[in-house]
């Protein structure tokens, strides 16, 4: 199962954190500082694997992307195949792209909810339940629309409504 | 600022909701000010804000404070209690409004505890209602069903429901990698297609996956498993990705012992690997290599692993030494069989430029020496090297081998080509550098060899007594000159011829006299340093040659001159077999074999003993004992008759019988303190040294490779692996002839033995007490080891004057018998802390400051 995601910029700031596996939450801010002091010390060459039995207990792995000002981590343990787990961080980012046509650093601070809509489509319990970019965009955008009729059946007059939804 | 339209009954919270900062809005407000206190205020600020408004009881306001606070709480870790959200959180979970709905969810799913995993109660029938199918449309029944499994799926809730799981390629795999191996037709039945997949898929992580499956869960299909390391072959090949590289030898990494033979035929590709930039690459290359050693290859192996040292980072290049070490020392050397190899391979290591395994390697190198009489010559050889290099006294990982390379030279001093060079190397000016423990093994080490040059001298010349007055008629000379400053400057111009004849002949009388004047100007100034371990030695060293010097200047007086050759060769003589005596190895069940005197009773535990143990405030020691090993025949010693109830509680005892403690009467009086020497009646010493107590198999190697020599014995004691239970002791034939002759002259023909007994057994000093044929050795070794500091040099050398003219004389000095206490004290006290230490090694107890001379209880 996929124990964490992470998304850290390269100033240590968390971005995106989800835990699909308990941590207190005074822990997290060590995480972060664990993993990106591990990620920031990488040089570009290597894989895109480590090994952090220390920081996430026994037998998890992580694998990371390093984009632009980003770190992209997924955090998991032996019973996912790495190279999936690559391919998943891939989709994400390709997910993201589609959404806010070509994101960066900003998009993604800006849209903390969003983020998490996106995630929770593709991500349910630690396990992976879809796959297709093509696929999670339009679940995304149906969301949307639907929110968007729920708020349309409230008394706010639209124009006021529409700041909800920008 | 944005701020929600008043919804109807407002009144209290107007200003809180007209005016409430959005999400975006705090964002902005916290990157506005970067620094890190700045956001921290920004932060607190909006903390209070939100705890104002998430009480409004207004939902628009509500949800957009839960919002902002989510957003804090998870990014910038501000500490929220478990209660302020999850109660708004479940409060608006039962919004009909679809935005605000979707906030709690998030909300609770993100920051619910467990603690508060009592409230999630409360929700349930929300949830309920959500994941039931109601009258809104298809999708928005959808999307709150997946709301709510999102917030069971959430790792706070313990409970997960049925989670919906595609079935992809790589699960279905999974699934059966985990079920082949508890049902073999479904392995024969997969085997086919997933064969098919990895030959086929252009997928590397199908690929991969198919590949673990095929080696974790399909082992006994040969076509299958090569087909699968064809494939991971591939990925350790691949130049250009990283990932797949390291995969690759993940994959390797998980073949079983039948298939070594292919993973060694990948040994260039792993070998390239070590290299490789990326760590996780080279662990993994590191430990499939290690995986791969065997007797043949090790010596290939370990020297391109060495190549790799010189290359890597620090972190590596002692990883890769600890592993060639490790292997190398495993079950007691059992893969080296070319120890002159090997000996030099551990100075190379020493050398290398990051090695920070001092510890492990100065004490293989002592343990060689011990347990490897072949490899001696070439042992001592090699760490001259070490010693006579200046530039390694100031690297601290160092010093453990430098002990133990001054240790080895001294204790096979016979074996050194050139003693003056060993001298000089020993006594150069850097070594002020070396700690205490160093200096002092140092400097016994001096000891030894110059004690030994004396003996071959005296040897040499024994009957022209012409030279040995010309040589000690200079000494006289310099001696009369008064102060040591004299002394070097009188004896520098000897230094000079020193230099060069000296080289030619080491047992020339200048060579010694040049030895014996370097001696007192290095060592001589020690005598009063604050150190007590090196003053000690200096002490003894200096009380030596003033010793000899004492004779000389006697016999001036004297008319008789024939006397004073024969008194120097008896000197000299006896000096000599103190350490002549061999040290080897100790069994872990010596203790064992130590039958107790018949009408003896033990105590059963040794609870009275702690109380007067703990009396002594004792450390840890660092003085340093030696007890010569006994060397004749072993008698057959049968397993101590303790009578057992179970089988099962024998077998135990049987294999772990160290760990017990006696009963009944293998335990020679282990709480009785030791008494005044010769309490005892002298029935009881005759039976216990009648014992052999140490078992000593000689272990041969029986492979011989067709260039290299055969393997030299290595003593191995039995049950030093803790699996074999303990053997009977086999006979062993007398070793050395010529050091059981002198110990036989030197401890009174009843040809006692020593008892060889452990470190932990508190009695032993007793026992040396009790034996009273044995006190003039032990009393002479306990001198040299373990003199009370504050002693002036005059009393010292007057002291063991005494000892070697009287011999066997039990010194009733009150002196010793508390030092006596103290040290068994001492190392009863350790028995009783340490014993766990004794399961992890198979080498007799290392003194933790000295980490070279270890003790040695045979």
């Amino acid at each position: 199962m996929i124990q964490a995601v992470m998304v850290i910029s390269t100033q240590a700031k968390p971005r995106l954190l989800k835990f699909y596996n308990f941590q207190p939450p005074e822990k997290h801010q060590d995480l972060v500082r664990s993993v990106f002091q591990l990620l920031s010390a990488r040089p570009d060459s290597v894989s895109n694997f480590v090994k952090v039995d220390s920081i996430f207990g026994p037998g998890t792995k992580l694998v990371y992307k390093h984009l632009a000002t980003l770190y992209f981590v997924f955090v998991f343990d032996s019973s996912e195949n790495e190279l999936a787990m690559l391919d998943l961080i891939q989709v994400f980012v390709e997910t993201l792209d589609k959404c806010f046509k070509n994101v960066c650093e900003l998009d993604i601070v800006f849209n903390f909810n969003k983020l998490h809509t996106i995630l929770d489509e593709m991500i349910l319990g630690g396990q992976v339940i879809e796959t297709s970019s093509e696929q999670i965009m339009k679940s995304v955008e149906e969301i949307e629309r639907l929110e968007k009729q729920s708020s349309t059946t409230s008394f706010i007059p639209k124009s006021i409504t529409e700041r909800f939804t920008r | 600022m944005a701020s929600t339209p008043a919804a109807p009954a407002v009144a209290p919270s107007l200003v809180d909701t007209l005016f409430q900062r959005s999400l975006n809005d705090l964002v902005k407000s916290l990157r506005a000010d970067p620094s890190a206190a700045g956001e921290a205020a920004a932060v607190a600020r909006a903390l209070s804000e939100i705890h104002r408004e998430i009480r409004a009881p207004d939902a628009a306001t509500k949800s957009v404070a839960l919002q902002k606070l989510t957003y804090l709480s998870t990014l910038h870790f501000a500490p929220v209690g478990t209660h302020p959200l999850a109660f708004p959180a479940i409060e608006l979970l039962a919004s009909p409004h679809l935005p605000h709905k979707r906030l709690a969810y998030l909300a609770a799913s993100l920051s619910l505890h467990p603690a508060s995993l009592s409230l999630l109660p409360l929700a349930t029938h929300q949830l309920h209602k959500d994941l039931s199918p109601s009258s809104a449309g298809a999708a928005h029944q959808q999307h709150l069903s997946a709301l709510a499994l999102q917030l069971l799926a959430s790792p706070a809730a313990a409970a997960a429901p049925d989670l919906p799981v595609h079935l992809a390629h790589d699960l279905v795999l999974k699934v059966f990698a985990r079920l082949a191996p508890l049902e073999p037709r479904l392995a024969a039945r997969i085997v086919d297609p997933v064969c098919q997949l990895l030959t086929r898929s252009s997928a590397m992580s199908l690929t991969f996956e198919c590949i673990r499956t095929v080696l974790t869960a399909l082992p006994a299909h040969d076509a299958a498993v090569r087909l699968a390391i064809g494939k991971a072959k591939e990925f350790v090949a691949a130049d250009d990705d990283p990932n797949l590289r390291y995969l690759g030898l993940l994959a390797l990494g998980m073949l079983g012992p039948a298939y070594a033979s292919t993973v060694n035929d990948c040994r260039d590709a792993i070998a390239k690997s070590l290299g490789d930039a990326d760590t996780n690459i080279r662990q993994e290359a590191l430990h499939l290599i290690m995986g791969m050693v065997n007797e043949n290859n090790i010596m290939d192996i370990a020297g391109m692993l060495i190549s790799h040292v010189a290359k890597s980072d620090p972190e590596f290049a002692n990883d890769i030494l600890g592993a060639v070490l490790a292997a190398c020392g495993h079950n007691v050397y059992e893969m080296v069989v070319d120890f002159d190899w090997y000996v030099s391979l551990l100075a190379d290591m020493a050398r290398t430029l990051h090695c920070a395994q001092g510890d492990e390697i100065g004490r293989q190198l002592v343990d060689v020496g011990l347990r490897v009489r072949d490899a001696r010559p070439e042992l001592v050889h090699s760490v001259r090297t070490l010693l006579i290099d200046p530039a390694l006294h100031g690297n601290h990982f160092l010093f453990p081998v430098l002990s133990a390379a001054a240790w080895v030279s001294g204790e096979y001093v016979d074996l050194t080509k050139d003693p003056v060079e060993l001298v000089e190397a020993l006594l150069q000016p850097r070594t002020s550098l070396l700690p205490i423990s160093v200096r002092a093994v140092y400097i016994h080490a001096v000891f030894k060899v110059i004690t030994w040059c004396f003996s071959v001298y005296v040897g040499r010349s024994g009957d022209s007594g012409m030279a040995v007055d010309v040589i000690f008629d200079r000494l006289a000379a310099d001696q009369t000159v008064g102060s040591e400053s004299n002394v070097a400057l009188g004896s520098g111009e000897e230094q000079d011829i020193g230099a060069s004849t000296v080289r030619k002949d080491p047992f020339s009388h200048e060579s010694i006299l040049y030895m014996i004047n370097l001696i007192q100007t290095t060592v001589g100034p020690l005598i009063n340093c604050n150190e007590v371990e090196v003053q000690e030695r200096a002490h003894n060293l200096i009380g030596f040659v003033h010793l000899v010097r004492e004779i000389q200047e006697l016999n001036k007086r004297k008319v008789a001159d024939g006397d004073k050759p024969s008194r120097l060769e008896e000197l000299v003589k006896t000096m000599r077999t103190v350490f002549c005596q061999e040290l080897g190895p100790v069994s872990v069940n010596a203790q064992m074999k130590v039958a107790t005197p018949d009408g003896l009773i033990l105590n059963e535990n040794l609870v009275e003993l702690a109380g007067i143990v703990s009396e002594d405030d004792t450390t840890p020691s660092t003085s340093i004992f030696f007890y010569p090993c006994s060397r004749h025949s072993v008698d057959t010693r049968d397993e101590p008759a303790v009578s057992i109830g179970s089988s099962s509680l024998s077998e135990h005892r049987k294999r772990h019988g160290l760990f017990y403690l006696q009963t009944g009467k293998t335990e020679d009086e282990p709480n009785d303190y030791p008494q005044a020497n010769n309490s005892l009646p002298s029935s009881s010493n005759n039976s216990v040294n009648d014992d052999k107590l140490k078992t000593a198999e000689l272990v041969f190697a029986g492979k011989k490779s067709t260039a290299t020599k055969s393997r030299p014995k290595v003593v191995k004691l039995d049950t030093e692996d803790f699996l074999s239970s303990m053997m009977p002791g086999a006979n062993v034939p007398k070793e050395d002839p010529l050091s059981g002759a002198l110990r036989d002259v030197l401890l009174g023909s009843d040809a006692k033995a020593l008892s060889s007994q452990r470190a932990s057994d508190i009695n032993l000093e007793g026992m040396l007490n009790k034996t009273s044929s044995n006190e003039s050795s032990s009393q002479q070794i306990e001198n040299l080891g373990s003199h009370p500091a504050s002693r002036s040099s005059s009393r010292t050398s007057k002291q063991q004057d005494h000892d070697k003219e009287k011999g066997t004389n039990p010194p009733e000095s009150d002196g010793k018998e508390p030092r006596k206490h103290r040290s068994s004290g001492r190392s009863g006290h350790r028995q009783g802390k340490h014993k766990h230490r004794e399961k992890s090694s198979t080498q007799p107890d290392t003194i933790p400051q000295a980490p070279v001379i270890q003790d040695f209880l045979l």
